[in-house]
């Protein structure tokens, strides 16, 4: 397992949005989150890399691990949390004030890692990564904004793979794209899934039972079933999953 | 009172209908007519500045206005009138007062926008704006009562009116103007780009240095550029605390004449309207208002440029 | 390959964020010292020349301890009521022209472009406007009334700006309900978005005359004069006003005229400061009825 969570509950002010949940995220693999909106699957995922915390009135008690070590335990720097494990955002959100190449190595600059002589290769291997390295090799110089929307999220890949993290969290990475820019994106995670630990949140079925191996139901805040993805959506055990799966709400 | 009726009735009678729409009419050219008095005040100020300084350089050459370093417009028997002079004054108080507001106005902006807790922000703010409101009167006061005569124990050699001091004073007077517009920048910078610094572990040292400050930079850049003409255009505290010798030197020490100042010693005394002397205000006066205007230009473009990019 | 992770080891730069944390810190502070530190020089220097003998009595050039405020608030008082006759209607008409009537129009386009230049105009350079225009060119001489257009003028943009950005929280479905129900242009602003906006307009013109009153250099330029006995009697008499007065005293050598200076500084400020006052009670009260 590469990510265990015990009891976690997360808090907007006197909002309780994630009410206790259990769920252990196993290494290597892609684990789905989906679930109605509203039903505090976002907010688990921002959970896991102390993202959550940065929201004014924000609150969250349990644990998360990450291997052994508690993220949230008194010692632990939560940026250094953010190195291991990224994150990857709903709308596409390049640097508007630098380059491809540049939006590419920003992790590395922010993380005081950067090195001159490697960065030609990193920003390679990085965009290669993320099926982007043919369409943008010519224009590495051009500004990060001026790529379309699904080239956009696919640069904001790039750049949460070139600092190397050992989870990736993606937040409805698609919602904001077309059918053609979604499939280019589920086939490059399929592609590094060996690589990385992945939990996706997706509000599409079809997105989880396409990508992932395993995936969990998120309903009002509370995990209701967690399975293979082939359990899940093949033969749920809960009746609300069922309700779900079959389009009965949300 | 008219009842909002009236739209309806003017259906049926229309002789009160042509009566209030003419009223509607009225009613549109007069509000017109004030909105185009800020178009009016442009030109008048153009016109006023042109007519008055196109007799002065009836008389001087724009080459010896811009080209020679002696200022002596009133006294002497060889008059000689190279702006050199003020312009030195104008540019070293001014470039003394950007040296202090821009690095402490945009340390305030950071300090508010990403590290104060809310309350502390409650309290500085409005301190802040306090400070903005205060005349310039009372910075000219301060500059020459206290300021100077603080310094003086540092520094050997101040003269008593220094473009040191006025420079500083000007530079304290500027820092709530630089620190709201650069808070505005940063504070229009997308939460968004905030998320994606911190998701990929930086810091928030790291994603101010390397995320946020360049994002928010043309409206930055647009808050200093008002900072300089608004330094350049500053008045009555190079009047009191500069000195008021048109002298041309860069030395902060020594004392100086402003453009502005320049045009308030002239002003404080009877000037007989069409002398030479009276001239050369206007003169002056356009030279400030085309620096001034330029600067206010390419601010104005620069901040048009941060809202587009904020909406992009 | 598997790495051991690493959560609590000190990361590069943390000794730099918190230095920089407290430069910001300074960043702000210092500003504000300064101002805590003029604040009291002003107070320690002119608390003991403030009396009602000091407000009423004419200024002098010989005594500075019978010298007083009299004519210098008496000319103000006239430069606010006549400033803001002259400014407001004005500004808060061509606000509504802008908000109201040519939305996205090319003549507002340039009518924006004219009112964001003149608000970064120095204030000395509608001095000297007012100066060729009114002084001259109209023949009203340095007088009362020359110096409140010039001031007019100079506020101008401030007023339209907050104006127009009071008329703007005036939501749109209220315009179109008020124009449904077949009220005309005018009738919908008047009786509408008017009374609605009245408050925030109110307050940014209050905040304008406030900077109106603190402005000397424009008036050393149109000629309010540095020593008059008595306040203005009419539009076109001769004046001086509060901050000319201050400059006259801090321009004097001596010592007690400096202690006037501090002490008419400090009302000045006092006087500022109630306006400003006003203004933020009024904000407040008109933004908790809202919500």
């Amino acid at each position: 397992m590469k990510i265990t969570v015990k009891g976690l509950r997360a808090s907007f002010g006197d909002h309780e949005v994630v009410k206790g949940i259990d769920l252990a995220v196993p290494s290597r693999q892609i684990t789905a989150i989906i679930g109605p909106s509203g039903c505090g699957k976002s907010t688990f995922l921002r959970c896991l890399n102390r993202m959550h915390e940065l929201v004014p009135g924000a609150s969250r008690a349990g644990q998360v691990l990450l291997d052994d070590t508690d993220v949230y335990a008194d010692d632990v720097d939560p940026v250094l949390v953010r190195r291991w494990v990224g994150m990857v955002f709903q709308k596409p959100n390049p640097f508007p004030s630098m380059s491809i190449k540049d939006n590419v190595v920003a992790g590395l600059r922010l993380t005081h890692r950067y090195d001159r002589k490697d960065a030609p290769g990193v920003i390679e291997r990085a965009l290669r990564q993320a099926a982007l390295w043919d369409e943008v090799k010519d224009k590495l110089n051009d500004p990060g904004t001026s790529l379309s929307g699904g080239q956009q999220q696919r640069l904001c890949i790039a750049r949460a793979l070139a600092v190397n993290p050992d989870v990736i969290l993606l937040d409805e990475p698609c919602s904001a794209l077309d059918p053609i820019a979604t499939a280019r994106i589920e086939e490059l995670l399929l592609e590094i899934r060996r690589d990385y630990t992945m939990v996706i949140v997706t509000h599409n079925m079809g997105q989880a039972q396409r990508v992932a191996e395993h995936t969990a139901f998120f309903l009002q805040g509370e995990l209701v079933e967690f399975d293979t993805t082939a359990a899940l959506f093949g033969n749920p055990r809960d009746p609300r999953t069922a309700d779900y799966i079959a389009g009965r709400f949300g | 009172m008219t009842a909002p009726a009236v739209g309806r009735t003017a259906l049926h009678t229309p002789t009160r209908g042509r009566a209030a729409r003419w009223y509607e009419r009225l009613i549109e050219l007069g509000l017109a007519g004030c909105g185009m008095t800020s178009i009016l005040v442009t030109i008048g100020i153009v016109v006023i500045l042109a007519h008055e300084s196109k007799d002065f350089f009836a008389q001087v050459s724009l080459g010896e206005f811009l080209g020679s370093t002696k200022w002596t417009p009133i006294i002497g028997d060889h008059r000689s009138y190279g702006v050199w002079p003020l312009l030195s004054a104008t540019l070293t108080t001014a470039a003394i007062a950007l040296a202090v507001a821009i690095p402490l106005g945009l340390l305030a902006a950071i300090y508010l926008s990403e590290y104060a807790a809310p309350r502390t922000r409650k309290i500085i703010k409005p301190a802040l704006e306090l400070l903005a409101g205060v005349p310039t009167i009372v910075f000219g006061y301060f500059a020459i009562t206290t300021l100077t005569p603080a310094l003086r124990d540092y520094i050997p050699g101040l003269a008593g009116g220094n473009l040191l001091s006025a420079g500083l004073m000007m530079g304290i007077m500027i820092v709530p103007l630089v620190a709201s517009l650069s808070e505005d920048a940063i504070y229009a910078v997308p939460q968004s780009l905030r998320e994606a610094a911190a998701g990929l572990g930086g810091g928030p040292f790291e994603a101010i240095r390397k995320v946020i400050v360049p994002s928010a930079w043309s409206g930055i850049a647009a808050a200093i550029t008002l900072a300089a003409s608004r330094a350049i255009g500053e008045t009555m505290i190079v009047a009191i605390a500069a000195g008021n010798e048109a002298r041309f030197g860069f030395d902060p020490r020594q004392p100086g004449q402003t453009a502005t100042a320049y045009i308030v010693d002239i002003s404080k005394g009877e000037t007989p309207h069409g002398s030479v002397a009276y001239q050369t205000i206007f003169a002056v006066a356009a030279m400030l208002f085309v620096m001034t205007l330029i600067m206010n230009v390419i601010s104005h473009r620069l901040s048009r440029r941060l809202r587009a990019a904020a909406r992009a | 390959m598997r790495r051991p992770i690493d959560l609590t080891s000190a990361r590069p730069g943390v000794f730099a964020e918190k230095a920089f944390v407290w430069l910001c810190r300074l960043g702000a502070a210092i500003p504000l010292t300064m101002l805590a530190w003029l604040l009291y020089r002003v107070a320690a220097a002119g608390v003991h020349r403030l009396s009602w003998s000091f407000l009423t009595d004419p200024p002098s050039q010989l005594d500075a301890s019978t010298a007083g405020l009299g004519p210098a608030l008496l000319g103000t008082l006239w430069l606010i009521v006549l400033t803001a006759t002259i400014a407001l209607p004005i500004g808060i008409g061509a606000a509504i022209y802008l908000e109201e009537y040519s939305r996205r129009s090319k003549l507002a386009g340039v009518l924006e472009l004219a009112i964001a230049n003149l608000a970064g105009v120095p204030s000395i350079v509608y001095g000297m406007l007012g100066l060729g225009l009114f002084v001259h060119a109209l023949a009203m001489g340095e007088t009362v009334i020359a110096g409140a257009l010039t001031l007019a003028l100079l506020i101008l943009p401030i007023i339209i700006t907050s104006a127009r950005e009071a008329l703007r929280t005036v939501k749109d479905g209220l315009r179109e309900a008020a124009l449904g129900l077949g009220a005309t242009r005018w009738q919908c602003t008047r009786q509408v978005v008017l009374p609605m906006a009245l408050p925030g307009i109110l307050t940014g013109a209050i905040l304008a005359i406030a900077r109106a009153i603190g402005e000397t250099a424009p008036l050393v330029v149109v000629g309010a004069v540095a020593f008059i006995l008595y306040g203005p009697d009419g539009v076109d008499a001769k004046y001086t006003a509060l901050p000319m007065q201050i400059f006259q005293w801090t321009s004097n050598p001596k010592r007690a005229f400096l202690d006037n200076a501090a002490a008419g500084i400090l009302v000045l400020m006092a006087t500022l400061l109630v306006i400003n006052g006003v203004a933020i009670w009024l904000r407040n009260r008109y933004q908790s009825r809202r919500s």
